[in-house]
């Protein structure tokens, strides 16, 4: 009997990863990927000018394909001649920078007081809950100005204020991930079998989060880079010679009304790359849901 | 009964307790701010004076105290360059914030739940697709940099609306309609999915069957049940609203609440900032209370 | 109560240290949660009394809700509790440490209902193997992962699938070898083969028998369905509102029930109409 009924055992693998998100993971990555080369690559090629020398004969000169314009600064300068393209590059690369730091910095404690909520529950989880809803009901501007106005503006004080902002959101999903996966079986069985806590939830629990927590990592990448560029825009954020999209775009405030393309080209590429990172998270979300995958 | 409203009034409480206490924590902890506010050419004679004048000298614990006590009786301490009490000078800005933020809401409401609506009912056609890049692209262009290319159409191309300060309608336009992106994003997305949601429910075609018309199933019945969720964020966007409109306010040279924000941090006028910080912390603490309050009112089933 | 013949397999190293007494011993358990919405206190089990010696297999049954589940988790310091004793393997689980009762925990082996929601879907079988034996290095030396795939009719190459790469009747049946690597002296069934299809239900509850005989486990069965607890246990206890309403021997028990609700149980059983007439 067992034979027949081993063979009727053998039915086909469950959960078949849907193709369609696998894909768009993959297609929304490699732009991504190919930015981040770009502005990594380009400047060690040693085509490009220093993105703050100054050509002073050639302020605010147009790009490439309108009347003024030369191949020496295919998208134009800036108010002090400096090459737009060359800027576009180096400010890309701290913009880049600081969008994955400034996600991992809010991920990292994010994901463990979530997990450490969700998982001990008790008068833990009702401490972490009240300071998830406090921090959540404060704007991010209020935390920025606070702690910029004590500290001035540098990268470190920029990632404390990405990570006091970003923490509670994703702390507020894995809490409910977590406590979803700590109610599974298989937490019984290892308990079982005489596994402690910690290692339950360091070995079992978080690596059955790390999907969640990709996606809301690639979200956040987009939150940060947005910070970024509103706090450098307002001067609180990254400051000259340092440039970062941001930063050019508070540059292209000042001469906005008679060079348009100082601030057009960094806000392109902020809302691309924004956009992107957004797509990528969506798509890592529906992804890793178990309600949107068959099991 | 009763006892319900205290727990609901002390759970408040301890929330605002809690988001004031941030703002001090982030205000006092961080480090000495007279550093940054003198600047590094001051004598420490100086800097030792001005922690005097800022109570900084004090213990934490008396800071925090005194920092509570001010709160209680309205009082959020004198601004160092203007010399005046940072509560006056608060509330004189508030009115203009408010305008920005109110207009922004409106056009983000008038534009987000029709497309929403129209979204839900007509599954994937242009006005679904249209209703779904907006909201992508909400969430991905900064607010600021949109506006700068409104000022650059509007203004600088045409000439058709001018480009900033404030005094008319016509100034409010173009920033209204910058903040309003956001927003709109937010309520034509969630008006989508809880219209799909609730034109799923068998009530729905229990009024279909019953011969009523498209029109009324939709406004009547559907919206109704989707027009709480919409709400909320409505409310709950207001946060956020707040710090576009910093940046906002910024590009269009508006004189609101941001604007003094702004002015505070370039001259490390530090009481000043810390007194927007709690202004705004309670402000939005007892915003996101009034969305739960308005929850149980309308909606028997969260009582 | 009942013996059981032991098996060649499975007797090894440290069967000496096996105690005379009962292998589980309850005594007025109650377990009572609050329910989550209306906030009232909920008695889910309500006074409950056992005794399970070497070797025996107790079948629980009643209808979902009559606190089954709740029975077991409590009863082997998995689940809450609210009252009374319980001593497993003749030690009292109040007064053990937590080092204690984790030293304890590996004696008592659970197999639940859903196989799938029972591993872990980011662990493949060999490295789940692997994690037991490094928690438990004594317990589980006594045999290797393909020996034991092979003693729950599973081929080696399943040893590198993972839980999604498995069906129901493979998932359970790692399941049970999971709980067969710890040599356990307990084992707690929850429905084990309600979420499987019809086809592979009697070869994992033969699997069990097997298993048990081999090893001389004890088994604290719960299941729904008399028929099978008939076939597979030595005593039945019937369970109703989270009070026991008849217990014993299973022949005696199904053969002269005196409680109405066992007769109804017994008259629901498939094939009961057949038997009858018979």
């Amino acid at each position: 009997m067992t034979e027949a009924i081993a063979a009727l055992d053998e039915v086909t693998p469950r959960r078949i990863r849907t193709k369609r998100a696998r894909t768009s993971v993959f297609w929304l990555s490699l732009p991504l990927l190919a930015i981040a080369a770009t502005v990594v690559i380009l400047p060690l090629t040693g085509l490009l000018p220093d993105p703050n020398a100054q050509d002073l004969d050639n302020t605010l000169a147009p790009p490439v394909w309108l009347a003024g314009g030369t191949w020496e600064h295919p998208l134009g300068t800036g108010k002090l001649g400096q090459d737009i393209l060359s800027q576009m590059v180096a400010g890309g690369r701290l913009t880049l920078f600081i969008g994955v730091v400034g996600a991992l910095v809010a991920i990292g404690p994010g994901t463990l007081i979530g997990v450490v909520a969700g998982y001990y529950r008790g008068w833990v989880d009702i401490v972490i809950s009240r300071l998830i809803d406090a921090q959540l009901a404060l704007p991010f501007i209020l935390i920025a100005l606070a702690i910029i106005a004590n500290r001035g503006n540098s990268l470190p004080v920029l990632f404390l204020v990405l990570a006091l902002t970003g923490w509670a959101p994703c702390a507020r999903v894995t809490r409910s991930v977590a406590m979803e996966v700590r109610e599974r079986q298989f937490v019984m069985g290892l308990r079982a079998a005489g596994a402690s806590e910690p290692r339950i939830v360091f070995r079992h629990i978080i690596p059955n989060l790390i999907g969640t927590v990709v996606a809301l990592g690639s979200l956040q990448v987009g939150t940060a880079i947005l910070v970024e560029s509103a706090l450098s825009f307002l001067g609180m954020g990254v400051l000259p010679p340092d440039v970062s999209w941001g930063a050019m775009l508070s540059a292209g405030q000042d001469v906005l009304t008679n060079a348009w393309w100082v601030a057009l080209f960094p806000g392109i590429a902020i809302t691309s790359v924004v956009l992107l990172v957004n797509l990528l998270g969506d798509a890592l979300l529906t992804h890793n849901d178990p309600r949107k995958r068959k099991r | 009964m009763i006892r319900r409203i205290l727990i609901r009034v002390a759970a408040v409480l301890v929330t605002l307790l809690i988001a004031i206490s941030i703002a001090f924590a982030l205000g006092r902890l961080s480090g000495d701010p007279t550093a940054s506010i003198l600047g590094p050419m001051a004598t420490e004679g100086q800097r030792a004076d001005l922690r005097a004048e800022l109570g900084l000298d004090q213990p934490l614990l008396l800071q925090y105290f005194d920092y509570l006590g001010g709160i209680f009786t309205g009082d959020l301490g004198n601004s160092l360059q203007f010399y005046q009490p940072n509560l006056t000078m608060i509330l004189d800005r508030v009115p203009f914030t408010l305008q920005l933020v109110g207009a922004g809401m409106l056009i983000a409401i008038v534009i987000g739940v029709p497309l929403g609506v129209l979204a839900a009912t007509r599954e994937g056609s242009w006005w679904d697709r249209a209703a779904s890049a907006l909201a992508l692209l909400g969430q991905s262009i900064p607010v600021f940099w949109l506006g700068m290319m409104l000022v650059l159409l509007f203004a600088v191309q045409w000439g058709l609306l001018p480009a900033g300060q404030s005094g008319s309608v016509q100034h409010l336009v173009l920033p209204a309609l910058t903040m309003s992106l956001y927003p709109m994003a937010h309520v034509a997305r969630l008006t989508r999915a809880t219209m799909s949601d609730v034109l799923r429910e068998p009530y729905i075609d229990a009024a279909r069957a019953r011969g009523l018309s498209a029109g009324s199933i939709v406004w009547k019945h559907a919206f109704k049940n989707a027009s709480l969720p919409v709400l909320t964020i409505v409310v709950l966007q207001a946060g956020t609203l707040l710090s576009g409109a910093v940046a906002v306010e910024y590009v269009y040279a508006w004189p609101g609440l941001g604007q003094l924000a702004l002015q505070a941090i370039q001259f490390r006028d530090f009481p000043l900032v810390q007194a927007i910080v709690v202004f705004g912390a309670i402000t939005f603490v007892l915003l996101n209370q009034l969305v739960d309050l308005l929850h149980a009112l309308i909606d028997p089933r969260v009582r | 109560m009942t013996s059981t013949s032991h098996g060649t397999s499975l007797v090894g190293a440290d069967s000496s240290s096996a105690p005379a007494g009962p292998v589980l011993d309850i005594t007025d358990l109650v377990v009572e949660h609050r329910r989550e919405k209306s906030r009232e206190l909920f008695r889910a089990v309500g006074g409950v009394s056992l005794s399970m010696q070497p070797g025996d297999t107790v079948g629980v049954v009643g209808e979902s809700g009559s606190g089954k589940t709740t029975l077991a988790m409590a009863a082997t310091g998995l689940g809450p509790r609210t009252s009374g004793k319980i001593e497993l393997l003749g030690r009292d689980l109040d007064t053990l440490s937590k080092q204690q009762l984790r030293a304890l925990r590996p004696e008592v082996q659970v197999v639940f209902q859903d196989p799938h929601g029972s591993l872990d879907p980011r662990q493949s079988v060999r490295s789940g193997f692997r994690e037991l034996r490094r928690l438990q290095p004594k317990r589980t030396s006594w045999t290797d992962d393909v020996a034991l795939l092979d003693q729950v009719r599973l081929g080696p190459e399943m040893l590198d699938r993972y839980p999604h790469q498995l069906s129901g009747g493979q998932a359970q049946r790692v399941c049970i070898a999971r709980a067969l690597l710890m040599r356990p002296r307990l084992i707690v069934a929850d429905e084990p083969t309600s979420g499987l299809d019809v086809s592979v239900q009697a070869d994992v509850l033969d699997l069990l028998r097997e298993s048990l005989a081999d090893s001389g486990a004890s088994m604290l069965f719960i299941s729904h369905d008399l028929a099978v607890v008939r076939n597979l246990c030595s005593h039945v206890m019937v369970m109703l509102h989270g009070e026991v309403v008849e217990a014993g021997p299973t022949e005696e028990v199904l053969n002269a029930p005196r409680h109405d609700y066992t007769r109804k149980l017994l008259a629901a059983m498939p094939g009961a109409r057949w038997r009858e007439k018979r």
